[in-house]
């Protein structure tokens, strides 16, 4: 029990496959990521990644093996895990007919936070994601990146000390993309853990220190990001991704 | 309570901004109920009150079409137009293309003399029936000609057999006329005086018209009454316009799966969307009602009376809503896209609502379709509705309904729940 807290996150020999795609699967994955670490996922498409982090965040239940977040396991006690952590999914996923203040309300209080604690999050988030101007309009006459922003803030209303975000950044502009990652860096200072997948690497290299390549449902490798490019003798995490997953469409 | 009174907030609110689903939900229905109660009004007091126009060619010039034509005018349904002797039968197609009338008829010539050589054969047959001596040639032509009805086909056949029935009422009472007299004649050798045909021929039997009820109050139905709690059911299940969108946009959006993320069971979010859209139905039910009781009457429209028993009318609104909602969200949890939920909406409650009896009563209904009805919740809502307003029945009147209706509400919550379940959405 000692161990498995020293982890934000711990998956032990999981298998899963889908119900109707039994050949899409994960055999024997074990993956651990430690409190604190700015973790992130990478893999082409169709690599695994997605399903993988819906497995953490107990969307999917695995078949076999144990997934647990900071020593709770994800499936036996899903309430309490839901509490501990926070997903920002890569599609708009809130009402768009209403106003941050309105979905931050609404999502406040499903991750079960009181009144007073929605009210005082939702002002501090608001001024710190640059929404404080657009409180009170209507989400669905946002540009993209302030939909992000909308997003994300969703996703830490309840201060979650475990992050699991799905590309984050995606569609948005330069100036956007760089006030999310400090916003990122500053609540893992604070201690929140980060699991993240991008496929904007540079962006990644930026953000992480720890990373794991999937491939066809396979950990391929995985590591601090230094000791890898080093390991491998690649310049960029580009690179390494490219050496070891190859050039072809991947979809 | 927190969540759930939040969550309500946030359904209102999402709700209130679909201003397409509240045209839907509110503005259609009501148009709806005034059109079509508008319309069958014009048909009751085309019935009723105004009179059918109607165009004879007379070609014969005999006393009994006369008298046929008098009998059609006494009726008191007909508005008789005669044209002129000289033009021909066709001449009634012209006319009616021109909507001078909607029905015609044609006396072939010859008519009277066809009458008068019948009631000269029965009458001369029942003179022999006495044992007196009676005039039966063998071979005199008893056929008369037929009479011809032109139509427009917009008449209804319900509408057309009642004219026929009319005519054919008419025709007797001209025939049987005419044979008293020949009988009278025979047998006394004058004339039969008119009060004593009169009282011969004319029913002395009156028919009373009572509108059977369960208090029994003798209230006249009338459109209002029929048409304002059919449509106000369908407009009820029309929040599926608005909800079942709903419901496929949180799905298709990611809100649902993020939702699951959350230490919230989604019942609360289903709890809360039923509670919503229920005071919806609840809402659309005072309007309807409130139209037909205060707008109806600066129409010209009958106003609607409420049943005495507000309670049951109460609780027959709620459950009806209930289901309204509970189907709404069920096709909303199958449908994978809006353009689905809608489409399938739409239609599948329009065939609910024929099956039902919203438009044709289920009485009228055949066989299969008789028993389909039964598998309809706005048969069983239809029901009770009409127990109610028209029969100004009390709730215990209505419980065979009312649980007809609960049972089918609870099979589709059952069926929503495996929906659900299957798309990995609970």
């Amino acid at each position: 029990m000692a161990v498995a807290e020293t982890y934000a996150i711990n998956i032990n020999d999981m298998e899963f496959g889908y119900p109707d795609n039994p050949e899409v699967s994960f055999t024997q994955l074990n993956l651990k990521i430690a409190k604190g670490e700015r973790f992130g996922l990478f893999g082409p498409n169709g690599a695994g990644k997605t399903t993988l982090m819906n497995l953490m965040t107990g969307l999917l239940k695995a078949n076999k093996g144990h997934i647990s977040l900071l020593g709770h396991d994800v499936d036996k006690h899903s309430n309490t895990v839901s509490k501990l952590f926070g997903f920002v999914p890569q599609d708009f996923s809130f009402y768009q007919e209403l106003s941050p203040v309105e979905n931050l309300e609404f999502f406040g209080a499903w991750s079960g936070l009181t009144k007073k604690q929605i009210s005082q999050r939702t002002d501090e988030l608001l001024d710190i994601l640059g929404l404080d101007e657009v409180r009170d309009k209507q989400v669905q006459k946002f540009s993209g990146g302030m939909k992000r922003r909308v997003n994300l803030a969703i996703g830490v209303i309840h201060n979650p000390q475990i992050l699991f975000l799905d590309e984050p950044t995606v569609g948005v502009d330069v100036q956007t993309r760089h006030a999310i990652i400090n916003y990122l860096k500053k609540l893992n200072d604070s201690g929140t853990t980060l699991v993240y997948t991008s496929h904007q690497l540079s962006e990644a290299e930026g953000l992480c220190d720890q990373v794991a390549l999937l491939d066809d449902r396979k950990i391929i490798t995985q590591g601090n990001i230094h000791s890898l490019l080093k390991e491998h003798q690649h310049k960029t995490l580009e690179e390494l991704f490219i050496d070891l997953t190859g050039k072809e469409y991947r979809d | 309570m927190f969540k759930l009174w939040i969550t309500i907030k946030k359904d209102i609110r999402v709700l209130l901004r679909d201003k397409v689903g509240i045209a839907l939900m509110f503005v259609m229905p009501i148009l709806l109920v005034i059109v079509v109660t508008s319309i069958q009004n014009s048909t009751f007091q085309l019935v009723n009150k105004n009179k059918l126009p109607i165009l004879i060619s007379n070609q014969d010039t005999g006393d009994a079409s006369k008298q046929l034509v008098s009998a059609l005018s006494k009726i008191g349904m007909f508005k008789v137009s005669l044209t002129p002797q000289s033009r021909d039968a066709a001449s009634i197609a012209d006319a009616m293309h021109n909507k001078d009338a909607v029905l015609g008829i044609v006396i072939p010539k010859d008519f009277s003399a066809k009458v008068s050589a019948k009631s000269k054969h029965v009458a001369g047959k029942a003179m022999n029936s006495f044992g007196l001596e009676g005039d039966t040639a063998k071979n005199a032509d008893t056929n008369i000609d037929p009479l011809t009805i032109y139509y427009n086909p917009i008449l209804q056949e319900s509408l057309r057999l009642s004219v026929k029935g009319a005519l054919q009422s008419a025709m007797q009472m001209v025939e049987s006329r005419q044979t008293l007299r020949t009988l009278y004649y025979s047998i006394n050798e004058k004339q039969l005086p008119e009060k004593l045909e009169n009282e011969m021929l004319n029913s002395q039997t009156t028919v009373n018209e009572i509108p059977v009820s369960k208090d029994g109050t003798r209230r006249t139905p009338n459109a209002t009454q029929h048409n304002v709690p059919a449509w106000t059911i369908f407009a009820m299940f029309f929040v599926i316009m608005s909800l079942g969108g709903s419901v496929v946009r949180e799905k298709v959006s990611g809100s649902f799966i993020r939702l699951k993320t959350l230490p919230t069971n989604y019942w609360v979010g289903l709890l809360s969307k039923q509670i919503t859209y229920m005071g919806v139905t609840m809402l659309q039910a005072l309007v309807i009602f409130s139209i037909g009781i205060w707008l109806f009457p600066f129409m010209n429209l009958p106003a609607l009376n409420l049943p005495g028993d507000i309670g049951a009318l109460a609780i027959t609104t709620l459950i009806c809503g209930w289901c309204a909602v509970s189907y709404a969200i069920c096709v909303g949890v199958f449908a994978d896209t809006q353009e689905q939920a809608n489409g399938f909406g739409a239609v599948s409650i329009v065939i609910l609502a024929a099956v039902g009896g919203l438009m044709v009563p289920s009485f009228a209904m055949q066989g299969t379709f008789k028993s389909a009805a039964n598998l309809s919740p706005m048969h069983w809502c239809l029901e009770a509705y009409y127990t109610l307003f028209l029969e100004n029945g009390k709730l215990k009147d209505i419980t065979n309904n009312l649980a007809a209706l609960f049972a089918i509400t609870v099979l589709i919550q059952v069926v929503t729940y495996f929906g659900l379940k299957r798309k990995n959405l609970i």
